[in-house]
């Protein structure tokens, strides 16, 4: 872990290097979710509600998908750029260090400039929460904070496996974006307005249902008996970074150096 | 002109290469268009009173989106073209024996009219073949297809053309992230990307319909689906025109001036 703050510390010195891109980066950072938001809430203004959910209660579940996913940018960056690693050679490296490789991997990126993103997420969850009836409670709290933190195991094992896959396929796959950004639109909206099948995909498949939609009918008491079960579905959908850090592992045994 | 054709000839052959990296694209895109319709669905099913553009109307356009997503995005560019001016390798492209503005214009088209070549056949057959209501339907007319494609590509001429002013500024500012950025996000929200221009509130609209960029993308698309009826779709042909011609000799001129000012460090 200590050397994980030293990775952290280095990155965040040499990224300040370029001070004018960075402040540009973050700023830009803030606006591109901004425009989405911006166009969420335009439709809203048109069509009063979807499906019966209103404007507020989506901007909350835009808020927390949001957050989730800049953190994980934040911090799993390493393993979405990870197919650079492999295709120059770079990985060898690593392996001949004596610590273990997910730590390096996750060390050797940090976007500091998504937090830009972050903030624009924050303030939408502010703006949605300083808005809803919800009668607070310390359970109530604690789910809020393990929904974010939940999307954060989420995306960062779907990073990972993409990354895993780049041990067979040395190039990066594209399609892996699908899940990540595709994930998170999806997310965006409470899961219960698609289709039944999209539904249970991102439920039980790759577990966004888990972040915002279950937990959020609790938060709102929407929910219809069973509260425990609701508010453990969070950590329920954190268990699905286990076996993508178990590919990993078999990944990393897999692995031939492309040389050069 | 014999040039500039060449150009476009050879930079279109080159861009046809990248087969498996446009069949990826396919694939997103395809994802993407089949999760922006789902949320409009749900949009259109209680909606209260009739919507501005029908859902089959919308259906259409998202689908037309989605194929020719690299005639919409800003995004979509030439980092070599940036590290030539950043590197100063721009001293060899001065060398030319031709215009550098016509000869840029030439290559970026290129680029984006393989990619769309590319993406855009595999997008529309499968989205003419998907089950209702998500399938893409046909233009009501002949000469409803027509004024398409000739919107659609003078659409993309004017897309080129402001992506221009996009390299225009870096040799100004020497970094392109701050310009992409603007130009990015405004782009592409007043094309239509984020929310249909048609369900904007009218004061949006109107800046819309101001600004270049509703006329890249968003014009041909509703052309395509009947929503704006032809008598319509030709003046917005000869906005189109207009456009194109002004903001092509603005950029000739904006390049010229800064190309004579331009210091190429050595190295």
């Amino acid at each position: 872990m200590k050397l994980y703050f030293k990775y952290l510390q280095i990155l965040f010195k040499s990224q300040m290097q370029y001070r004018t891109s960075f402040w540009l980066l973050t700023v830009g950072q803030f606006f591109i979710p901004f425009a989405v938001f911006a166009g969420l809430y335009l439709l809203f203004e048109r069509f009063g509600q979807i499906k019966g959910w209103q404007f507020f209660e989506v901007a909350l579940c835009f808020a927390v998908i949001h957050m989730s996913f800049s953190l994980s940018e934040c911090f799993a960056r390493g393993f979405d750029m990870f197919s650079s690693l492999v295709v120059r050679g770079d990985f060898d490296r690593i392996l001949v260090r004596p610590r273990s490789t997910f730590i390096q991997v996750l060390g050797s990126k940090f976007e500091f400039t998504k937090a830009g993103r972050l903030l624009q997420s924050a303030l939408v969850l502010i703006w949605a929460l300083s808005n809803l009836p919800i009668d607070w409670t310390l359970i109530k709290a604690i789910t809020l904070v393990l929904m974010v933190t939940s999307g954060v195991f989420i995306f960062t094992g779907i990073y990972i496996l993409a990354a895993t896959m780049c041990f067979w396929t040395v190039q990066g796959l594209e399609v892996a974006n699908i899940f990540t950004d595709g994930g998170r639109e999806i997310a965006q909206y409470p899961l219960n307005i698609y289709q039944k099948w999209v539904t249970r995909f991102f439920t039980f498949v790759i577990p966004f249902g888990t972040v915002n939609y279950l937990p959020l009918l609790y938060l709102l008491g929407k929910n219809n008996g069973d509260d425990l079960l609701y508010i453990l579905t969070p950590v329920l959908g954190s268990i699905f970074v286990l076996p993508c850090l178990l590919v990993w592992q078999m990944g990393v045994r897999h692995y031939r150096s492309t040389g050069s | 002109m014999r040039v500039y054709l060449s150009v476009l000839k050879l930079r279109l052959l080159n861009g046809m290469q990248y087969r498996s990296a446009a069949l990826a694209g396919v694939a997103t895109q395809f994802f993407w268009g089949f999760m922006i319709i789902m949320v409009f669905q749900a949009f259109y099913q209680n909606a209260a009173d009739t919507q501005p553009i029908s859902l089959k109307e919308l259906i259409t356009y998202i689908w037309l989106q989605q194929a020719f997503l690299v005639f919409v995005t800003v995004w979509f560019r030439d980092s070599e073209l940036f590290d030539l001016i950043t590197s100063g390798n721009i001293a060899y492209e001065l060398c030319r024996p031709c215009e550098l503005y016509g000869f840029w214009f030439a290559k970026l088209l290129a680029q984006r009219l393989s990619s769309a070549i590319l993406r855009c056949f595999p997008i529309l057959i499968f989205s003419f073949f998907l089950p209702r209501p998500y399938n893409m339907t046909f233009p009501p007319s002949l000469s409803a297809f027509l004024l398409f494609l000739t919107a659609l590509m003078l659409g993309l001429l004017l897309l080129v053309a402001i992506s221009m002013f996009l390299y225009i500024s870096v040799f100004i500012t020497m970094s392109p992230m701050g310009s992409l950025l603007i130009f990015g996000i405004l782009g592409e929200f007043f094309a239509g990307l984020i929310i249909p221009v048609p369900l904007m509130p009218s004061w949006l609209q109107n800046i819309a319909n101001v600004l270049p960029f509703r006329w890249t993308a968003d014009f041909p698309f509703r052309v395509y689906s009947g929503h704006i009826p032809q008598k319509e779709a030709l003046i917005g042909i000869a906005i189109q025109l207009v456009y194109l011609l002004v903001l092509v000799w603005l950029g000739r001129v904006s390049m010229n001036r800064i190309l004579r000012k331009v210091v190429v460090q050595g190295g």
